[in-house]
Formats: structure tokens, C-alpha cells, sequence
């Protein structure tokens, strides 16, 4: 049996952080993502140049670098308005930054970027008939989002989305240089102290493994599901 | 109040950039018309018919729905547009189409399809939207379909299931896109029939047709459009058997 020299609880407690901040950005980044999606292939000319912005400016940065940008360089504006607000109205305004909360934030804005292209592309391989139809029987721009544009673009993004998850889980494993306790800031002490790289390293690998071969599953379950009523290589 | 007309257009014009489409179309319905639009492509008919439930907005003219006129208003960019979003939903639901190409919503089984404007469009009750549908479903001569998928249907059954989707709404009028051109001529004729019992039934329905023997036997009216004008328009006897216009003469002549 592996022996974990006693991290055992501090890794799985790791490995929990880890799947949360997963989660918690994935809700994020999908929600950015549809967001995005719909200003860029909206007609307002500011909320589409406001997403290309985003979109390029979140793609072209490295991961680590936006990381580290928002959590200390997040806190120093915090410090700075704080100050201002102290200065000028006398009202004590201040809060800590969570690398938790920073994590979750950082990576669902990185990866609510490549959602905004995934789900671009998505609605617009639906077929124009199909919106077409749902207006010419009377549907509110809502109710045509809701019951055909939504479930119909959810075929073409699923296999983006499933990409963009998989790299999402692994990039949590960029918020243990902020201080936060994830699976791999464990395994790094652990190895250092113990001076045992492998024996810590290869089961966080083997989680991550795990976390990602399971999804997969999910999401050809998914799948499945949402190309119901289309014939396969007709 | 009299029978009141379910569909007025006066004047309708529409331009796409450069490129006037429409000319200044006129038609007055009344109850239980078959109106034919008949004319060569790119004469502009379905272009009208578009116009018609503001799939397309005309440049000008007006469009009155069993007494209501459609509201227009201009935007910035000085295009004209529908003023009040309510009223066209409202109207569209007077009005259901049959599309060329069926547009049946890919994902949503044949009942499914069916019932969901008349329950989120209509409010009407699931229950009685599904006794609804069925009963168009038979009428349609595909009840046994009803929980199969569009994709998993010929075309002539899709365009029937289209049809009981059309019915379901119990419009002032249907609108009719070249509801055969997509089909194989197989299955032309039974969707034609369908239409015709339709017709028999007193519904006001306005059709573009490539289906000659369609127009002239089942129509109360006809119009012949020609580079968005119309050419020549009466009752099928009169345009068929004796059209004024050189156009109308062309266009009916034997073609080999």
C-alpha cells in the first residue's frame, strides 16, 4: 500500500480544492463565455468591441501572468482605493483578497475567453431556418434563445467545451504560487520535506488523470444526449 | 362586425441595399381566399410573403392583420423598422408559415414541435395543446409519427408534420413558402393534397407555388409577380385562360 508518510488528509484535502476551484471557474468561465458569445455576434458595436477586447487581451497573456497580475497587483488596487475612499469620505472600506476567490475569478476570465470563441462557433453552425421558425411562430428573442438556439448550440460546443475543461482542470494547478493549499502545493512540500518527488508527484498525476478520464466520460454522455434527433452519417 | 379581411397589404416595397425587390405589391384578402403566388425565381413572391410576418421588414408600405396595422418606426441608421416587438410576436402568431425547407426544430420530436407555440406562444394548456396537435397529426395523415424526430422522416411526412405545426396555431391565414420545392416529385402530391383539403375547409392561406395545376385549380386568386411588380392577378380562369400580360403568356407557354 502507498505510504503517504502521514499527507495523506492534507493531499485529499488538496485534491478537494482542487475539483472546487475546477467547478466554481467552469460555472465562471461558461457564464463569460455565453455572455461574450452573445455581445460578439450581437449588432451593438460597443458590446462587440468590449468582448474582442477581452478575448484577445485574456488570450494573449500568459496563464501564470494574469494569475499573478490579479491577486497581488489586485490587492494593491484594493489598498489604493481603500485609501482614497478613507481620504476622501472617511468610510472604512477594505477587504483581504482570497486566493480562493482570486483562483476562481482568474480562471473562469482566462478560460470564459476560449468559451466566448467555443460558443460563438457553436451558434453559428445552428441553421438560420431553425431561429427563423421559432420567430415566424411568435417567440420572444428569450424563448428562441432558451428552447432553440441554446439546446441546438449545445451540439456544436460540447466538444469544445469538454477541451476547455480539461485544460481548465489542469490550470488549477497554477494557483499554488498564489498561496493557495491545492493538491500540487501539498505534493510540493511533501516532496521537498520527504525529498521523495515521485512518490508524491505520480499520485497527483494519477488524480488529475482520473479527474480528466472521467469527464470524458460525462461528456460523450452528454453528447450523446444532445445530438438526440440527428442522424449520424446520414 | 362584418367579416373582417384577416390580411390587407397596400404598396409594399422592399430594397436590399441597391436593389428594389419589390415594386409596390398590393392584396386584399378575405375569408377562406387561396391566394397563389406565382412567378419566375427571383420575381420577389417569396420576398412578399416574407414581408408579410416581418421576417423581412418592408422599405414601405402597409400590413393590416384582421383590422390591426402593423406599427412601424425608424431606427438611427434612419432603416424602418417594427415599432412595437408585442405586436409583431402577436401577429406572427396570427400568421404561421410552412417553409420551403420544413424547419422543423431538429431537436424536438413531431409532438414536441407541434405543441410548443401554441403552450409558450398561445398559453395554451399542455393538455389540450396535445389533443390539438393530434388531432392535426391525423388530419395531416401522420399521427403514427408523432414521436419520431424530423430527421427520421421522409420529406413529404416533415412537411406535414410542418403543416400540423402551422395548424396548430389556428392562424387568420398560412402562409405557405414553395412548400413542394424541396420535395422529391414522389412526394409532392401528397403534401399538394393535404393543402387542398385545407383550401376546402375555408382557410385563408397564401401560397407560392412553382405548382401550376395547384394554382389554377384550387386558388381563388392569383397573382403573376414579374421583377417585383405584379403582372397580372385575378381569379385562376382569368390568368390562366386569358392573361393580358405578354409576361403571363411567356411564362405559361410550353417550355419543350
Amino acid at each position: 500500500m502507498l505510504d503517504l508518510k502521514g499527507y495523506g488528509p492534507a493531499l485529499l484535502d488538496g485534491a478537494v480544492v482542487t475539483i472546487e476551484l475546477a467547478f466554481l471557474s467552469l460555472a465562471v468561465a461558461i457564464t463569460l463565455g455565453l455572455i461574450g458569445a452573445s455581445a460578439k455576434l450581437s449588432d451593438n458595436r460597443l458590446a462587440k468591441g468590449a468582448a474582442t477586447t477581452y478575448t484577445t487581451l485574456i488570450r494573449g497573456v500568459p496563464d501564470l501572468v494574469m494569475m499573478l497580475l490579479f491577486y497581488y497587483g489586485g490587492q494593491v488596487a484594493v489598498n489604493m482605493l481603500s485609501d482614497h475612499i478613507w481620504e476622501t469620505y472617511e468610510i472604512d472600506f477594505f477587504f483581504q483578497f482570497d486566493p480562493f476567490i482570486s483562483g476562481v475569478v482568474t480562471i473562469g476570465l482566462i478560460f470564459g475567453a476560449y468559451m466566448t470563441e467555443t460558443f460563438r462557433g457553436a451558434f453559428l453552425a445552428v441553421e438560420t431556418g431553425q431561429i427563423e421558425a421559432a420567430r415566424a411562430y411568435g417567440f420572444t428573442r428569450f424563448h428562441t434563445f432558451r428552447r432553440i438556439m441554446l439546446p441546438q448550440m449545445l451540439r456544436h460546443a460540447l466538444p469544445g467545451i469538454g477541451n476547455n475543461w480539461q485544460v481548465l482542470l489542469k490550470t488549477t494547478a497554477l494557483v499554488s504560487i498564489i498561496g493557495l493549499t491545492d493538491m500540487v502545493r501539498v505534493a510540493e512540500e511533501a516532496a521537498k520535506a520527504e525529498r521523495m518527488p515521485f512518490h508524491f508527484f505520480i499520485p497527483v498525476a494519477f488524480v488529475y488523470l482520473a479527474l480528466t478520464a472521467g469527464s470524458e466520460l460525462f461528456i460523450k454522455w452528454l453528447n450523446k444526449r444532445a445530438n438526440v434527433g440527428v442522424v449520424q452519417g446520414g | 362586425m362584418a367579416d373582417q379581411a384577416p390580411l390587407i397589404c397596400r404598396d409594399i416595397h422592399k430594397t436590399f441595399d441597391q436593389l428594389e425587390v419589390l415594386k409596390g405589391i398590393s392584396l386584399e384578402t378575405r375569408k377562406g381566399d387561396v391566394v397563389s403566388l406565382i412567378g419566375s425565381s427571383g420575381s420577389g413572391k417569396s420576398t412578399f410573403l416574407r414581408c408579410i410576418n416581418l421576417l423581412e421588414t418592408p422599405t414601405s408600405g402597409d400590413i393590416i392583420v384582421h383590422g390591426d396595422p402593423i406599427r412601424f418606426t425608424t431606427n438611427r441608421r434612419g432603416e424602418r423598422i417594427p415599432a412595437d416587438n408585442k405586436q409583431v410576436e402577436l401577429i406572427r402568431a396570427k400568421l404561421s408559415m410552412v417553409f420551403q425547407s420544413f424547419n422543423l426544430w431538429s431537436h424536438m420530436t413531431v409532438l414536441e414541435n407541434i405543441i410548443e407555440a401554441p403552450v409558450n406562444v398561445l398559453k395554451v394548456p399542455k393538455k389540450e395543446a396535445i389533443e390539438r396537435a393530434e388531432s392535426y397529426l391525423n388530419k395531416v395523415g401522420i399521427y403514427e409519427r408523432k414521436d419520431y424526430y424530423p430527421a427520421q422522416m421522409s420529406g413529404g411526412q416533415q412537411q406535414r408534420a410542418a403543416i400540423a405545426r402551422a395548424l396548430a396555431m389556428e392562424p387568420e391565414v398560412m402562409l405557405f413558402d414553395e412548400p413542394t420545392s424541396a420535395l422529391d416529385p414522389e412526394l409532392v402530391g401528397e403534401v399538394l393534397k393535404v393543402m387542398q383539403s385545407l383550401a376546402e375547409e375555408g382557410r385563408t392561406m397564401i401560397v407560392v407555388t412553382h405548382e401550376m395545376a395547384f394554382a389554377k385549380d384550387v386558388s381563388t386568386q392569383v397573382l403573376f409577380l414579374h421583377q417585383g411588380v405584379i403582372e397580372e392577378q385575378g381569379t385562376p380562369q382569368k390568368v390562366f385562360d386569358n392573361p393580358d400580360s405578354e409576361r403571363m403568356k411567356q411564362f405559361l407557354a410550353p417550355k419543350f
